[in-house]
């Protein structure tokens, strides 16, 4: 593993999850969470654990971000701040 | 509140900051989990034991197969659970629920479908390669079930679910994902039968053609041909299961309209 990358995904590992808990529209928390799931998946590849990689990358970030997407299509836009 | 609530997720993520400093480097020889006689025998036996080159499906699949046997049916009961409780909200509260915008042929773009034309077969052949070859490669029944049911749901985008429910019926959906879990069970069954342990493939040797004089044995091939089996039903469960759970989630249990 090289360090300097390391060092980079996980500071936008938790970049990426603060963003996705403050951002007010649902949406943009989903996708974000997505890239969320993605870097942890760099970080499986990384440490050579590519079946567990191989999946947060089918489960988390594919299916996972499509359900979420698909569940904030059906919540309306009713909250006051 | 607000300060409260900080304060605790400060001093609970200062204790597990500290906690880590105990544990053992990363791939670290000396550590317990290393040194442990179980994962020495995994790591040289595997390949004599099994003919499996991939040690993560080998103890997924085999060593470990009782524990990935309830993984693939708790999935199984999620996805119940899911479709039973959207179906149930959708015959209770018919009003509640936001009216759903008609789609017509007209409204879907064709770049889009025709896109997907493109790209799903590829998908689906991709699936299928990562369920067949989990236990050479990385990969197998839960990744490629995701995949495959993952193709399903593309087209259930591009088009309308009605659509992409032509090819399965959604009580189609429930079976599919049974019937994974009853090829997996029924494997372990058979070994059963077998006068063998439950889960143990090697009892199934009897079903192969006999093995050439100078290759692997059939004792140790049936083990490898085995995770095959239970990987595939793992992977009907899941890609059925992964549909279902969108087409249900998405549609709020009507199962019309599109996203």
């Amino acid at each position: 593993m090289i360090w300097q990358f390391d060092l980079l995904v996980l500071v936008l590992l938790v970049v990426t999850a603060v963003i996705s808990l403050q951002v007010k529209d649902l949406l943009s928390a989903s996708m974000v969470f997505g890239v969320f799931s993605f870097l942890i998946c760099l970080l499986w590849a990384g440490m050579g654990a590519v079946d567990v990689a191989f999946t947060e990358a089918a489960v988390g970030a594919g299916v996972g971000a499509v359900f979420l997407i698909a569940t904030v299509f059906n919540t309306t836009r009713d909250s006051s701040d | 509140m607000k300060a409260l609530g900080l304060m605790v997720v400060i001093v609970v993520g200062a204790l597990l900051l500290y906690a880590v400093g105990d544990f053992p480097a990363w791939g670290d020889p000396q550590s317990p989990a290393s040194q442990h006689e179980i994962s020495r025998h995994f790591i040289t036996q595997a390949i004599p034991e099994t003919a499996v080159p991939n040690m993560v499906t080998a103890v997924l699949a085999d060593y470990r197969g009782y524990d990935t046997m309830f993984e693939t049916v708790v999935i199984f009961t999620a996805g119940l659970a899911i479709i039973g409780i959207l179906g149930m909200a959708r015959l209770t509260d018919r009003e509640s629920l936001k009216p759903m915008a008609e789609t017509k042929p007209g409204d879907r773009d064709m770049i889009v479908i025709n896109t997907c034309r493109l790209v799903i077969p590829i998908m689906q052949l991709f699936a299928l390669y990562v369920v067949a070859h989990g236990h050479h490669s990385p990969g197998g029944g839960f990744q490629g079930g995701v995949i495959l049911g993952a193709s399903f749901i593309l087209w259930a985008i591009a088009r309308d679910l009605p659509t992409a429910l032509q090819g399965i019926k959604p009580r189609r959906i429930v079976f599919l994902a049974a019937l994974g879990v009853v090829i997996y069970a029924g494997t372990g069954a058979l070994s059963l039968a077998l006068d063998a342990k439950l889960l143990d493939y090697s009892a199934l040797h009897g079903f192969l053609p006999p093995a050439p004089a100078d290759g692997v044995p059939n004792e140790i091939m049936a083990r490898s041909h085995g995770m095959l089996v239970v990987e595939i039903g793992v992977a009907f469960t899941v890609s059925a299961i992964m549909f279902g759970i969108y087409t249900y989630l998405s549609s709020m249990g009507r199962l019309k309209g599109g996203l």
